[in-house]
This record gives C-alpha cells, sequence and structure tokens, in this order.
C-alpha cells in the first residue's frame, strides 16, 4: 500500500492540473454567444497543418460553428475512415482520384450549387475534369504538379528535361521518389508515354518492368524527408511536387525545379461533402468561407501550395504569383494530366504491381 | 575503481546517445528558420505561434491525460492478469496463456487499428477519447504483463508462505509483501505502457473521431506538408514537463520511503 | 479448491475479458478475413499466394533476420549497461532518465536522425575530424539498425535492469571474497540469476521488431521491406485486408513459436 498511495496521489495531482488546463482552453475558445449557430458543430476533416489555425478561428467568430478538425496522414486512411463512420464528417479533403472512387461508392454527396457562392472564381483548367464531371461532388482546394527538384551544382536541366532520361546510369543510387502507388510508378508510365490512367494489361506490365529497372537509381522511396536530405545535399535529384520543391529553394538556393517536356500529372486536393454528414448546412457555410478570394488568399500563403482561387491571387503577394515552380505557365501545363480513379479490377493489379515492384526493388537493389 | 569509472562512463555515454536527437530537436524549437537544417538564427518565434495555436495546446494536454489514464489503468489490469498466469501450474496453459498475451505486441499497429475500429462500429460506440482511451490500454497491457510475470516468477515463496502460516490472509499477503516485491516491475510497465500511449498513431487514427486528437497523430499527418518547427517547440515544451514530473516524482518516493521508514 | 480457482478466476475478470475482447475476437476477424476473398466465399489462396509468391517468404525472412540482429545488439549494449545501473547511487532516477526519450515521438527523432546523419551532420563532423573522412550514412543498413537498437534498448534494458537489481549483493560479494574472476561471477552467478529479466527483455525486442514498419520508410527509405510493412501496405494502400490478415496471422504463429522456444522450462514452482 504504501508504494501504491503515493504513486496514485502523483497521478490523481497531475491529472487535476491538466483537467483543469483544459477547461481554462475550453473557455478562451468559446464563441461569442450572440452569435446564430452556437452550440452547433461542424467536423471538418482534413490533412494535417493544411489550413492557416487563424481562418478556423475567423470561421467560428463570423458563423458561431464550433469547428472540429481532425487530420488524416493518406487519402486511403480517410477514405477507410468515413467508410467505417464512427464519426460523420461535415467536409472533407480528397484528392482527385480519390474523389472519383468516394463517389463510385456512393460516399459522397452531390453539391447543391444554389448554395454555394464564388464557384467562379476558381481556374477553369482545373474544374471539369474526369475524376468529378461538372464537379457534382468536388471542388479544388489547393492544387499542384510534378516534376523533378535537382542540385545545380551536381547535375544540369538538360540532364532531366524528359522523364525517360531518370534510367541514365548517371543517377545510380541517386533518386528519391514519392511514396504511393500512383506517384511511385508515375515516372515509369510518363517515360514509356502511357496514360495515367491506363487500364491495358500489356502496358500495365511493361510499366512494372520499366519501374524495376529504375532499381538500381534509387536511393530511397520517401515522403516528406526529401526537403530535408536535398536542402542538405544528402541528395541531388528527387521527383517532388512543386510547392515542396519551392521550401526548398527557399532553403538551398542551389537546388532547381523542371517539369519534363512530358509535362507531368496535375493534383488536386479538393473540398467534398460526405453523405452521411448531419450538418450540411455547415457544411456549406465553411465552403463558401473558403471560397472567399481573400480567405483563399490567406490560406495559400500559409500553406504555400498553388491557389486554384484566382481572384485570391490578387490578394497574394508578386513574389509568390509570379513564381514559375508555383504557378507554372500554361504551356508548361498544356500535357498535364489528371489522376482518375481505375475501375476495382484494374485497381487492384496496379496495387498489387506496385507491391511487388517495391519490393523487386528492394530485395534486388536492396541496402548497401 | 578503474573498473567503476569504465562502468559510469559506458553508461554516461550510453545516456548521451540517447539524448542527442532530443537535443537536437529542442535546439531547433528556438531556429528562427522553418526547417530542421541549418541555423537561421536564435528565436522564440515558434514558442509564440505555439502559445497561438490553443488547438495544439488542447492536443498536448489530451495526449497527456490519454497517456496517464490509460497506462495506469494498464498497469493495474496487467498486473492482475500476471498474478492470474503465475497462479498457473500447468505449464502448458501458462505458455498458451503468454502466447495471446503477447497477440497484440506482435500485430502492427495497423492491424489492431482496423480490428478495433471494426469492433468499435460493430458494438456502435461513439468513436472519440473513450474509444482512444480503451484501445490504449488494450495495447498497453500486453506489455505490463511481460514486465511484471517474470519477476514473479522468480520471487522467493518462503515468505508468503510464512506469513500464511502465520495466518495473514491473501489481501495482507498481496499488499503487504507480492506488490512491494514486484513494485519496480509494475513501474517497469507503467513507464512503457506510457511510451507506447505517446507514441501510437496508426491505432489512434482509427479509433478517434469528434475532435479528439493526440501528439502523435497530428505529426503524422502533417508529414505530407512537412513538419514544422511549431512541433519542435511543442515537443519541448513536452519534455520539459516531462523532466519536472520525473524528478519530482523521484523526489517525492524518495522522501515518502526516508518518512516510512523512520515512522517504522 | 474449486472455490479457490472460482475466486481467482473472478478477481481476474477484467483481464479475462480484456483477453476475451481485444484479443481472441481480432484474432477471429483476423483469421475470417484471411480464409476469405473479396466475394467473401472461403478459400485458402491467400496462405498459397504467400507461399509461393516471389514476394513474401523473402520479406519474411528479412524481417526474422532484422530482428534478431536487433535483438542481439540491444541485449550485448543493455546487458552490460543494467548491471551498471543497479550499482548506481541514484538508480531509480537514471532509469527514467533513460526512458524518458521514448515519450517524444518517433517520427520527429527520425527527422532528428536525418539531420544527425547527414553529409553535414554532427556524425560525419565527428568522423572526420577523427580521421576517418565523412561517410554516406542514410538509406543503409547500418542506419536501419542503429535506430532500430535506439528506439529499441529501454525495452530490453528495464527487464534486465529490474532483475540484476533483485540479485542479492552479498552473493556477489560472497564470490568475489572466495577469489572468482569478476568475468565468472558475471557469467555463472549475475546471467543464471536474471535470466527471466532476459528473456522478458528478448521478447519485448524481438517481437515487436518483426513488424517493424515504420522505421523501414523512414530511415530504410522504403528499401527494407518486412512483413510489416507488407501488412502496412496491404490495410492501407491496396486495401486487400485479405491478404493483410493472412501475414498478420502468420506473425502472429511467428510469435508463438518465439514463446514456444523461450518458455519456462523445468521444475513446477
Amino acid at each position: 500500500m504504501k508504494k501504491i498511495i503515493p504513486f496514485l496521489s502523483m497521478m490523481i495531482v497531475i491529472m487535476a492540473v491538466l483537467v483543469l488546463g483544459q477547461n481554462w482552453l475550453a473557455q478562451i475558445n468559446k464563441p461569442p454567444i450572440k452569435a446564430a449557430n452556437t452550440n452547433q458543430v461542424l467536423n471538418i476533416y482534413n490533412w494535417g497543418d493544411y489550413i492557416d489555425p487563424a481562418l478556423l478561428a475567423k470561421f467560428t467568430k463570423e458563423t458561431g460553428y464550433q469547428v472540429n478538425y481532425d487530420t488524416f496522414d493518406s487519402n486511403q486512411a480517410l477514405e477507410t475512415k468515413v467508410k467505417q463512420g464512427g464519426t460523420h464528417y461535415d467536409v472533407i479533403f480528397p484528392s482527385e482520384y480519390l474523389v472519383s472512387k468516394m463517389t463510385q461508392e456512393g460516399l459522397l454527396a452531390k453539391l447543391d450549387y444554389s448554395k454555394i457562392h464564388g464557384v467562379d472564381n476558381l481556374a477553369k483548367h482545373l474544374l471539369n475534369q474526369k475524376y468529378d464531371p461538372h464537379n457534382e461532388h468536388s471542388l479544388p482546394y489547393f492544387w499542384g504538379t510534378t516534376g523533378i527538384m535537382y542540385n545545380d551544382q551536381v547535375f544540369h536541366a538538360s540532364q532531366l528535361n524528359a522523364w525517360g532520361k531518370l534510367w541514365n546510369p548517371e543517377f545510380k543510387d541517386q533518386l528519391l521518389l514519392i511514396d504511393g502507388p500512383r506517384e511511385m510508378l508515375q515516372p515509369a508510365i510518363q517515360a514509356l508515354g502511357y496514360s495515367l490512367n491506363t487500364e491495358n494489361q500489356a502496358q500495365i506490365k511493361q510499366i512494372f518492368n520499366k519501374f524495376v529497372a529504375l532499381g538500381p537509381n534509387i536511393r530511397g522511396i520517401v515522403t516528406d524527408e526529401k526537403k530535408q536530405l536535398l536542402i542538405n545535399g544528402d541528395a541531388n535529384v528527387a521527383v517532388t511536387y512543386n510547392g515542396d520543391a519551392q521550401v526548398v529553394i527557399d532553403a538551398n538556393p542551389h537546388v532547381k525545379f523542371l517539369i519534363p517536356k512530358e509535362g507531368g500529372p496535375i493534383w488536386t486536393d479538393n473540398m467534398a461533402i460526405p453523405k452521411n454528414s448531419n450538418n450540411k448546412k455547415a457544411a456549406y457555410a465553411f465552403i463558401n468561407f473558403m471560397l472567399n478570394p481573400k480567405n483563399a488568399a490567406q490560406n495559400a500563403e500559409y500553406v504555400a501550395y498553388s491557389s486554384p482561387n484566382q481572384a485570391a491571387l490578387k490578394y497574394l503577394p508578386k513574389s509568390i504569383t509570379q513564381n514559375s515552380v508555383l504557378y507554372p505557365a500554361a504551356s508548361q501545363l498544356k500535357h498535364a494530366q489528371h489522376y482518375n480513379n481505375q475501375p476495382l479490377r484494374y485497381f487492384n493489379e496496379y496495387n498489387e504491381v506496385y507491391l511487388e515492384a517495391k519490393t523487386k526493388v528492394s530485395l534486388s537493389g536492396g541496402l548497401k | 575503481m578503474q573498473k567503476k569509472i569504465l562502468g559510469n562512463s559506458y553508461v554516461l555515454l550510453i545516456m548521451v546517445l540517447l539524448y542527442i536527437p532530443i537535443i537536437f530537436l529542442v535546439a531547433y524549437s528556438f531556429n528562427s528558420g522553418t526547417i530542421m537544417s541549418g541555423w537561421s538564427g536564435f528565436s522564440f518565434i515558434h514558442y509564440q505561434q505555439l502559445f497561438a495555436d490553443t488547438r495544439l495546446l488542447k492536443i498536448l494536454l489530451d495526449t497527456f491525460i490519454l497517456a496517464i489514464s490509460s497506462a495506469t489503468i494498464a498497469a493495474f489490469i496487467g498486473t492482475i492478469g500476471a498474478l492470474f498466469l503465475d497462479s498457473f501450474h500447468n505449464k502448458k496453459n501458462l505458455n498458451v496463456f503468454s502466447s495471446l498475451n503477447n497477440v497484440l505486441l506482435v500485430s502492427p499497429d495497423v492491424t489492431i487499428g482496423v480490428s478495433f475500429l471494426i469492433l468499435f462500429t460493430i458494438l456502435g460506440f461513439s468513436l472519440g477519447f473513450v474509444s482512444v482511451l480503451i484501445s490504449h490500454i488494450a495495447f498497453s497491457i500486453p506489455i505490463v504483463l511481460l514486465m511484471v510475470l517474470p519477476r514473479l516468477r522468480e520471487m522467493d515463496n518462503t515468505l508468503i508462505i510464512a506469513a500464511r502460516d502465520l495466518g495473514a490472509n491473501r489481501g495482507t499477503i498481496l499488499s503487504q509483501i507480492v506488490i512491494p516485491e514486484i513494485w519496480p516491475s509494475i513501474m517497469a510497465g507503467f513507464l512503457l505502457a506510457l511510451t507506447y500511449s505517446l507514441d501510437d498513431f496508426a491505432v489512434t487514427f482509427f479509433v478517434t473521431g469528434n475532435g479528439f486528437s493526440t501528439l502523435s497523430v497530428e505529426i503524422y499527418s502533417r508529414a505530407r506538408q512537412g513538419v514544422s518547427l511549431e512541433i519542435n517547440a511543442l515537443s519541448a515544451l513536452m519534455f520539459a514537463v516531462s523532466l519536472l514530473l520525473v524528478l519530482a516524482y523521484y523526489l517525492y518516493t524518495t522522501y515518502s520511503d526516508k518518512k516510512a521508514r523512520l515512522t517504522k | 479448491m474449486k472455490n479457490n480457482i472460482r475466486a481467482k478466476a473472478f478477481f481476474a475478470i477484467p483481464y479475462i475479458s480484456w483477453l476475451a475482447v481485444f484479443v481472441i475476437v481480432p484474432i477471429g476477424l483476423l483469421i475470417y478475413q484471411s480464409l476469405t476473398n473479396a466475394q467473401g466465399h472461403f478459400t485458402l489462396a491467400n496462405f498459397h499466394e504467400f507461399i509461393t509468391s516471389s514476394v513474401y517468404l523473402p520479406m519474411a525472412f528479412n524481417s526474422v533476420f532484422y530482428a534478431l540482429i536487433i535483438t542481439t545488439i540491444t541485449f550485448i549494449i543493455s546487458f552490460p549497461a543494467a548491471y551498471v545501473l543497479s550499482r548506481l547511487k541514484h538508480r531509480q532516477l537514471w532509469l527514467m532518465l533513460i526512458i524518458l526519450p521514448t515519450w517524444i515521438n518517433v517520427l520527429l527523432k527520425t527527422y532528428a536522425f536525418l539531420g544527425l546523419l547527414s553529409k553535414s551532420g554532427l556524425i560525419n563532423q565527428l568522423l572526420l575530424t577523427l580521421g576517418f573522412g565523412t561517410h554516406n550514412l542514410l538509406f543503409n543498413h547500418v542506419s536501419f539498425i542503429f535506430v532500430a537498437v535506439y528506439l529499441e534498448l529501454p525495452f530490453m534494458l528495464l527487464p534486465i535492469y529490474n532483475s540484476i537489481n533483485e540479485i542479492d549483493t552479498d552473493i556477489l560479494k560472497a564470490s568475489r571474497d572466495l577469489g572468482a574472476k569478476p568475468i565468472n561471477t558475471l557469467r555463472q552467478l549475475v546471467l543464471p540469476l536474471s535470466i527471466n529479466g532476459i528473456k522478458s527483455g528478448i521478447q519485448a525486442v524481438f517481437i515487436p521488431s518483426l513488424s517493424l514498419f515504420m522505421l523501414t520508410t523512414l530511415i530504410g527509405g522504403n528499401k527494407v521491406m518486412t512483413l510489416g510493412s507488407a501488412i502496412e501496405l496491404h490495410f492501407i494502400v491496396t486495401q486487400n485486408w485479405h491478404m493483410g490478415s493472412t501475414i498478420a496471422i502468420i506473425l502472429i504463429l511467428a510469435m508463438a513459436v518465439t514463446m514456444y522456444f523461450t518458455r519456462e522450462r523445468g521444475k513446477q514452482k
């Protein structure tokens, strides 16, 4: 007993302090009582650190909705959570191919355009794509493209101006690739000149072989760490999103970004409302809030990705809008393809290829 | 004497190695730049941002509350489990039960997370603090048992038999002899359960909802965009608080031990 | 006697219900998933694929191989450290200080290692001043194992320390007075007397190491594939829960085998 009692009393004291702290925080966060929708909750499900927290506070202040902001780390994880239920989210942020997948699975509500204001502000080239014709279920939130960043002290742009050049022996044990089934195989698909959404079995087989042939050049298949690696000079070439490249360039001026001549895929992260949302009214209020050009501009400055909101661009500093990494010229995007969901059969096949290719590369090249 | 110095410097070396990454993280929380490399100058900017972001502060408190309560309850249930397994006379049964106990240790977090999610949705359980707490208790129990059971097995039985002969009842034996004897192992289990809880991402991710989040979930879901130095500041803060708690606990227990000895 | 057992079982209700709800039921779910296909029909195809595919067996070998190396190294480092620690004055405090770093998020620590192991990082600077030149320390076996050992160390150290700490110092003194060499005291007294702690340390490190996956992506650059990473992929990316469950079941079996080999032998208590 003489051991347990001091231990438990200590724990109880600590817990009491923590709970007091929590109450204090809750006091600070209370929205003004006069607002219309107090005690109503809006459940948002988004990528981590993908919105300016000040905007959430502003939204609560303007509308009275309390915001529950939950975060996920991958599209697949988002899909699993929404499908299983348990929490009813009101606004979610899936990437393009997931929009079409979730639409097919009947998980997304059809958008009611009579309740949305400011759609005209969105860039035309990002709307009405195959993954969501007429944007019936989603509106773009941020967008970007994929290209190659490299250290200009080691490599030259002419060595990298086509996706196929990544297979050259001078890149032995140098490349960093993006981790993800579509993203990892994308250079192989574009080097072969196929559609990013190919359903042709022979082509998928070829993509697999092409990727395995890249094995000796692969240094690692990574996500966010590549920024640090390029900044420190630990790696010199990486396939990357343009938004991430900008962060690296800001920290290490020797790093450059280019889009190979075949073009890169365009990705979009989108706002959508799940069918099982309990508070669609709040969801529309939030979408309208984010479509507001001033808010969109503030958010784009915080997140540092490219905003699809054309009307927001005039509120952004010129250093951002005239930056060709974040806002590439139309000529660079004319070949760009959008990802689309593949039918389940191909989806599975494609994933098997991804897993097998990844394993092959790890077992053959392996670690040295 | 020489040997003692050699041994002590060995432990010191391990301590240094263990703390180097922590020092690195804490140092960068004072970097005026935005990324964990290079050095742009000293600044408190990330701490200012942190204190302006009440959501992050709430997550920090939630994480601590979750970890401490789940580890305490897991230590309790795990110890009961160890006492229960220790009472088995049949070695075969003991082995079967210990294997069952370790299932959650070997299962990757994703499997645990998905199974628990299915379990909770079947039961119609609303996801949030309670579902996360239950899950954390669940995956921390095996590590507690793994720490406590061996200690029970090697415990000297003569004392217990003597006590029983003197007419002590089971409760007295448990609280006066067994628990003090295995206490260090229970503490070890408690501390490792804290580690499990603070570190877990996958299980928490699947079973959470309705605005409840932990530091790990927040950090992992930031990984695509990049983890900002604000998180370093948060971790530095957390580390400082943990260090203070550990010191306070140590002083407190040594003090109460001494007092207990004096009054005896 | 019967009453006694019933009393015990009553006492153990929280633990037994935990076993039932959070161990037995999930295992049941996993077995069900592993024995069905996407259409919900009964099949052994998943297990067949595991055995025949060119992917999984090498992966399984990889997992066991790395887990063994990681366990061995953590043991070699921890045992002497635990011994020295148990002789220190403020040992409880030191022990907690060893656990403290594990409370900082793994992902963050991994970022720290990316910085420390980088070309211009601390470790390379040290190597350079010692005259070994700079080396590429990222994305290779050594860095992977190094970081894994770093993360697993407390799980080995703690139980061993607890066991050694319980050894009566008089026995060790007696051994020394009788002229035994320190190495013999260590081998013939300390090692056997702390065997239970060592066992639980080995289990606490080896078993979770089989399913390491986080590290394989971060420090291994996805170039180390273990069964853990395969399960993660199947559950999250390819969403083939049937195959993922199959591998999970095989991992559980591997764990049971490990338990069998490290089981308690000898006389009943």
